[in-house]
Order: structure tokens, then C-alpha cells, then sequence
């Protein structure tokens, strides 16, 4: 059964109406806030924790529990005084495929506040900032202009919401790094440095920004957390396999006669998401190659394995890939597949931060072999070795960015390995041609 | 990483940049950037006022503007930061020109999603008009950049030029927004296809029907 509209969260995901405060209320963001943030911080974690809501930034950490993790009493600073929380809100959206916290924040994004203040009380935060990637420059007036009329109506800022609880949010601009949608990476740059990971521990639940506790949420997890609050997490979970609960935005993009940002229940399977709202594979189902499900960082899945799989977090790890943040790519029989991939290699090495060599060194060399497997210039036994360097740099390297440029090279091995080899085979083959 | 290079340090650069100083308005704003932040940890508005700096050089030039080293010195010293701080940021995050730049800056996304959906047309389109990648034209009016996801996916293929996006668009839909800014005009941001309004499914809507004609409240349905 599709989701219907009622059950949806994000009405105005399109931005056919205004994201202003008056119509956003009208539409029922901010609608007793007081009420919500009455029930106290234990109450709106316990229903957090049981809607099942796991996050939505990529690494699905089931939200409740990563807000439990908040000290209850505030650790205390050097001179004995009690140091401040803080809530981050990840809204560095630049995983390759992904495209939905776009659609909150410039059209719906006083769910956005009303969410950052409700988490925000829930686990103890004195400020949010709002981290949003620079190139999102529109986007970034529209979350200052819509901050403004929160304040003016006294939603955010002293005695918020009428709640007695005193919440400020800010807007933080990125200027154009992926890795800074990296937790500690964005903490980095929020103190006005290079946005290199941090080590962890400590994590920053005990030691985050400047020092203090900090929790990092994606912008659509801290987005739905009031509707979750007001229709109840028996609502929430009623949409989705056990364990993946919930609806989700879903972005589909490439080889689809009509790539779109939607809202649907997880677990959708594969071929009803693409049937029912993107109009189908572009020159019909037989005509479809390989899916990324989950932004460039998962592994693709071929046609076969991914047209009845269940868009969630478990079945898409029952393929051999992840849900990550929902961002579909479709690749349709005329793709370049070897190509598709080495661009992706190629952001890769972009976008390494440079601090551990595995990944500064690694995600170049990777991608200058891809570049010559897309020719065909290149030994068979190369394939192999590019395999075990892909297998070198996942799992040593301080984030995931390793293992995220190491991860789509081994999906794409795993099930196009005789493409690659034809290729090599051709060229060899010319070449030999040509020397007759 | 990134390749990129600075503009070197000479004296023609002190000359023409050395007294770099806020406009008043920007004085204002940079004031308003730094109280967002905790007292003692101003260095975390280094990113913000780096963008206001660089708009600042834009407009007193008329380019999207860039980062000379004595901007970057006037940055941090009103933050209290040693320089080689400020250029670590300014050099880490691409969004901040660190060389010359022209008018416009044409940001095409190259990446996968866009790829998938033409975005090789999109820069052939650009190379024919002229211009290079890293590089600015002769006039002085565009400077060329193939860029990294800019997470527009679901309206691909895109291009960011200064402030604005355009998206869905085909070498042609490319040309005439190319044009409208060589004109003067400003030409429409977002989606360059008239069938659509921002990422909704093109044709017959397939979800919230209701919202497109009025400010629906669905509570009522619950």
C-alpha cells in the first residue's frame, strides 16, 4: 500500500507554497511546541527510541539512543563551572545521489527549528548550529530569513516556545568540503579549522564541540522528531519492516523518465518506488543495468539483484549495499559503467582531506588505475591488485572516507569484473591489430 | 585533493589590496557573525568572514571575488588568529578563491548523478563558447570550474553560476541562461524546465496532489 499524503511529514517538499512561518503553522509546524517540551526530556526520548527512527545521514544510528547518550549533568570545566551542550545539525549534504535536506531547508525549514528545539531540550543543549554545506546558498537565506521570524515570534531564544527553556539556534556556512559532513569533521570546522576528522574516542557525546558534549544529527532526523512526537512513535513505526521503521525521502536520479525527491514508508520495495513515482527505468525495466541505492558511498547493485529488494537499511545490506541517505542512482544499459564509477573515484581523491596517507595517497591511485581500466589500458592481473589496495585502505583510515572511496571500486569488481576484463582483451586485441 | 595554487604575495598585491578594510554595512555584519559564537572562541566566524571578504573584493571589482593574502591578514587579525591559521581555512575549503576570478563563475557538476544525465554536453557547450576549466576567459567574464556533487541530483544535470542555480538543463537551456547574464539580465534560478516546478516528478503529480493549489493542513485527515 503507498503512503498516503496525510501520512506524510514533509508536505511542502516541493515548495508549492510558501516556507514561511505563517503557512508552516498553518500547515501545523510549531503547533504547541509547549506541550511537546512539557513532557520532558526522558519522555521524548523513550518515544523517540520507540518509533524506531534510525538516522538519517547515512549510518542510520537509531536517534533516541544517540540522544540518551548526553550527559544528564553537565561535566564540569576547569574552574568547576558546568560546561554547555550542544546540538549540531548536519546539513552538509554532498554525498553524490543525495538531495533531500536541500527540499526541508528551503521549503519547510521551520520543522527544521521547531525540531532542533525539541531535540535540543531533549538532550540538554544550551545552542544548535545549523552546519550547512556553502554551495547551498539559497538555501542558506532561507534558513537566516526563517530563523528571524522564529525569533520574532519568540519560538527560539529566551523561554522558547513559551516552554521556559532557553534555546538559541545558529546558521553555520560551509564552504565546499565534503568531509566536513563528517561528525568530527564538521565539529573541526565549526571551530574555524581545516575540517580533518578527529580521532575517536572521545566521542563527541563526551568531548565534541569546543570541548563540551555534543550530539551531530543529519537535518531530516532532527526534522521529523516533532510530527514523530505529536502523532506518537506507534504511528512512525507503523510504516517499514522491524528495525526500519518510518517514512524516509527517497531522491532518484540518472536513467528514470522522471527522477524526483519523494516521501515513502521504508521498505518500499525497489520497483514500486521506480513504477509508481519516477515513471520507470528510462527504455523500460529490461533496459536497467545497475542501481546505486544509497548515495556514491554504497556498493552498486545489479539490475537482477535490486528490482524486488526492499529500499531499507537491512534489505539493501541483504544485497551486498546500504540505504545511506536514500539517494538512488539509476544506470540504464547505455552507461558506461567502468566510467561511472571512476568519476566517482575521482571525487574521492577530490574530497580526501588529506590527513592519513592510506586515503590521501590511496584515493588517487585508485583512481588513475580506474582511468586506465575505463580504456582498457591496463594487465588482467591489475584488477586483483587494485581489489587488495581498495582492501588496504578500507578500515585504516581515521573516518569512513576510505572505506567509502574503497566501496563502490569493490561492488563494481564484484559485478562487473568481465567488463573489465573484455575491455582490457579489446584493447590488447587492437593493439596487436595494429602492429600486424 | 584538490589541486590548487595561490596568488603569490607581491607588492603590486599589497599595493591594490593592502588597505582592505570593511564597508560599513559589512563592518556591521562581520560584528553580528562573531557574536554568534561563544565569547574567546571567535575563530570559529574565520568561515563566514572569509565568504563576507570575498564578496566584498567581488563588488569592489565586479567579479564573484577572491581572497588576496592582505584580506586574509585583515581576517585574522580582527579574529586574533595567526595568518598561517586563515590561509590553512582558506586553502582547505574550494569555495574560496584564492586567485583572480571573473565575472561569473560557472560551476558545472560533473559528478555521477550529473554525468548520468548529460552533464558532458553541459561543459562541451561551455568549451565552445570558449572557455577552459580552472581558468578565465580573456574578457574577464567567465571563469570555468567542473565541480563536485552540489546535490541538486533529482534535477540534474546542474550549474551554479555565483549565487544561483540552474538546473535540468541541455546544452540549449544552458546557452539562453549563459546569454541572459551576458545581457545583464537575471535569469530565472532553479529548475530551466517550464514543465516543472522544483523536484517533484515531471507530468501528473504522484503525491500531495492537494498542495499545489492551496496550503493544505492534512491534520484533519489523521
Amino acid at each position: 500500500m503507498a503512503l498516503l499524503d496525510k501520512d506524510r511529514i514533509f508536505t511542502n517538499v516541493y515548495g508549492f507554497q510558501p516556507w514561511n512561518l505563517k503557512e508552516a503553522q498553518a500547515r501545523g509546524a510549531w503547533d504547541n511546541t509547549k506541550d511537546l517540551i512539557a513532557r520532558g526530556r526522558d519522555a521524548i526520548i523513550d518515544e523517540m527510541k520507540a518509533s524506531g527512527l534510525r538516522g538519517r545521514g547515512g549510518a542510520g544510528f537509531p536517534t533516541g539512543m544517540k540522544w540518551s547518550f548526553m550527559p544528564k549533568q553537565p561535566p564540569l570545566d576547569q574552574n568547576g563551572n558546568p560546561k554547555p551542550s550542544f546540538l549540531v545539525i548536519n546539513a552538509d549534504e554532498s554525498e553524490p545521489g543525495s538531495c533531500k535536506d536541500r527540499e526541508i531547508m528551503r521549503h519547510d525549514p521551520h520543522l527544521l527549528f521547531e525540531g532542533a528545539l525539541v531535540a535540543g531540550f531533549a538532550m540538554g543543549a544550551r545552542a544548535a548550529y545549523i552546519y550547512i554545506r556553502g554551495e547551498y546558498i539559497r538555501e542558506a537565506e532561507v534558513l537566516f530569513a526563517a530563523r528571524e521570524e522564529a525569533y520574532a515570534a519568540g519560538l527560539l531564544g529566551r523561554n522558547a516556545a513559551g516552554s521556559g527553556y532557553d534555546f538559541d539556534v545558529f546558521v553555520h556556512r560551509g564552504a565546499g568540503a565534503y568531509i566536513c559532513g563528517e561528525e568530527t569533521a564538521m565539529i573541526e570546522s565549526l571551530e574555524g579549522k581545516k575540517g580533518q576528522p578527529r580521532l575517536k574516542p572521545p566521542f563527541p557525546a563526551g568531548a565534541g564541540l569546543y570541548g563540551c558534549p555534543t550530539t551531530v544529527n543529519n537535518v531530516e532526523s532532527i526534522a521529523v522528531a516533532p510530527t514523530i512526537l505529536r502523532r506518537g512513535a506507534s504511528w512512525f513505526s507503523s510504516f517499514g519492516r522491524e528495525n526500519n521503521k518510518g517514512t524516509k525521502l527517497f531522491q532518484i536520479s540518472g536513467h528514470v523518465n522522471r527522477p524526483c525527491v519523494v516521501e515513502e514508508e521504508m521498505s518500499i520495495p525497489f520497483s514500486e518506488l521506480i513504477e509508481r513515482h519516477c515513471g520507470g527505468i528510462r527504455g523500460g525495466k529490461d533496459n536497467l543495468l545497475a542501481v546505486i541505492p544509497g548515495g556514491s558511498s554504497v556498493p552498486l547493485v545489479p539490475a537482477a539483484d535490486i528490482w524486488d529488494a526492499p529500499m531499507d537499511f537491512d534489505g539493501l545490506k541483504a544485497v551486498g549495499s546500504g540505504l545511506g541517505t536514500a539517494a538512488v542512482i539509476v544506470m540504464d544499459k547505455s552507461t558506461d559503467i567502468v566510467r561511472a564509477i571512476s568519476r566517482i573515484s575521482y571525487f574521492y581523491k577530490h574530497e580526501s582531506c588529506g590527513q592519513c596517507t592510506p586515503c590521501r595517497e590511496g584515493t588517487g591511485w585508485m583512481w588513475r588505475v580506474m582511468e586506465r581500466l575505463r580504456t582498457g589500458d591496463a594487465h588482467v592481473e591489475e584488477i586483483d591488485m587494485l581489489q587488495q589496495v581498495t582492501k588496504q585502505v578500507e578500515g585504516h583510515t581515521i573516518c569512513a572516507l576510505g572505506d567509502a572511496a574503497a566501496w563502490p571500486i569493490q561492488g563494481l569488481i564484484r559485478h562487473f569484473r568481465p567488463e573489465i576484463e573484455r575491455r582490457i582483451e579489446e584493447r590488447h586485441g587492437s593493439l596487436q591489430q595494429a602492429a600486424e | 585533493m584538490a589541486d590548487r595554487y595561490i596568488e603569490p604575495d607581491t607588492p603590486e598585491l599589497r599595493a591594490r589590496w593592502g588597505n582592505f578594510a570593511w564597508t560599513e554595512a559589512n563592518a556591521a555584519k562581520a560584528k553580528e557573525i562573531i557574536a554568534r559564537y561563544p565569547e574567546g572562541r571567535q575563530r570559529s566566524a574565520v568561515m563566514p568572514l572569509l565568504d563576507l571578504a570575498q564578496r566584498q573584493v567581488g563588488a569592489e571589482e565586479n567579479t564573484q571575488g577572491w581572497l588576496p593574502i592582505p584580506v586574509m591578514e585583515y581576517v585574522a587579525a580582527q579574529l586574533d588568529m595567526p595568518i598561517i591559521r586563515v590561509v590553512e581555512v582558506a586553502t582547505f575549503y574550494t569555495m574560496y578563491n584564492i586567485a583572480p576570478i571573473g565575472r561569473f563563475h560557472v560551476q558545472v557538476c560533473g559528478t555521477t548523478p550529473c554525468m548520468l544525465r548529460g552533464s558532458d554536453d553541459l561543459i562541451d557547450a561551455c568549451r565552445a563558447r570558449g572557455m577552459k576549466k580552472g581558468a578565465t576567459t580573456a574578457d574577464g567574464i567567465w571563469s570555468f570550474t567542473e565541480v563536485e556533487c552540489m546535490g541538486n541530483c533529482a534535477s540534474a544535470p546542474m550549474v551554479q553560476i555565483n549565487d544561483d542555480n540552474y538546473e535540468d538543463l541541455t546544452p540549449d537551456r544552458l546557452d539562453a541562461v549563459l546569454e541572459a547574464l551576458l545581457r545583464g539580465e537575471t535569469p530565472k534560478a532553479g529548475t530551466q524546465d517550464p514543465a516543472r516546478h522544483t523536484v517533484e516528478p515531471v507530468g501528473e503529480p504522484t503525491s500531495l496532489v492537494a498542495m499545489r493549489t492551496e496550503n493544505h493542513d492534512y491534520r484533519s485527515e489523521w
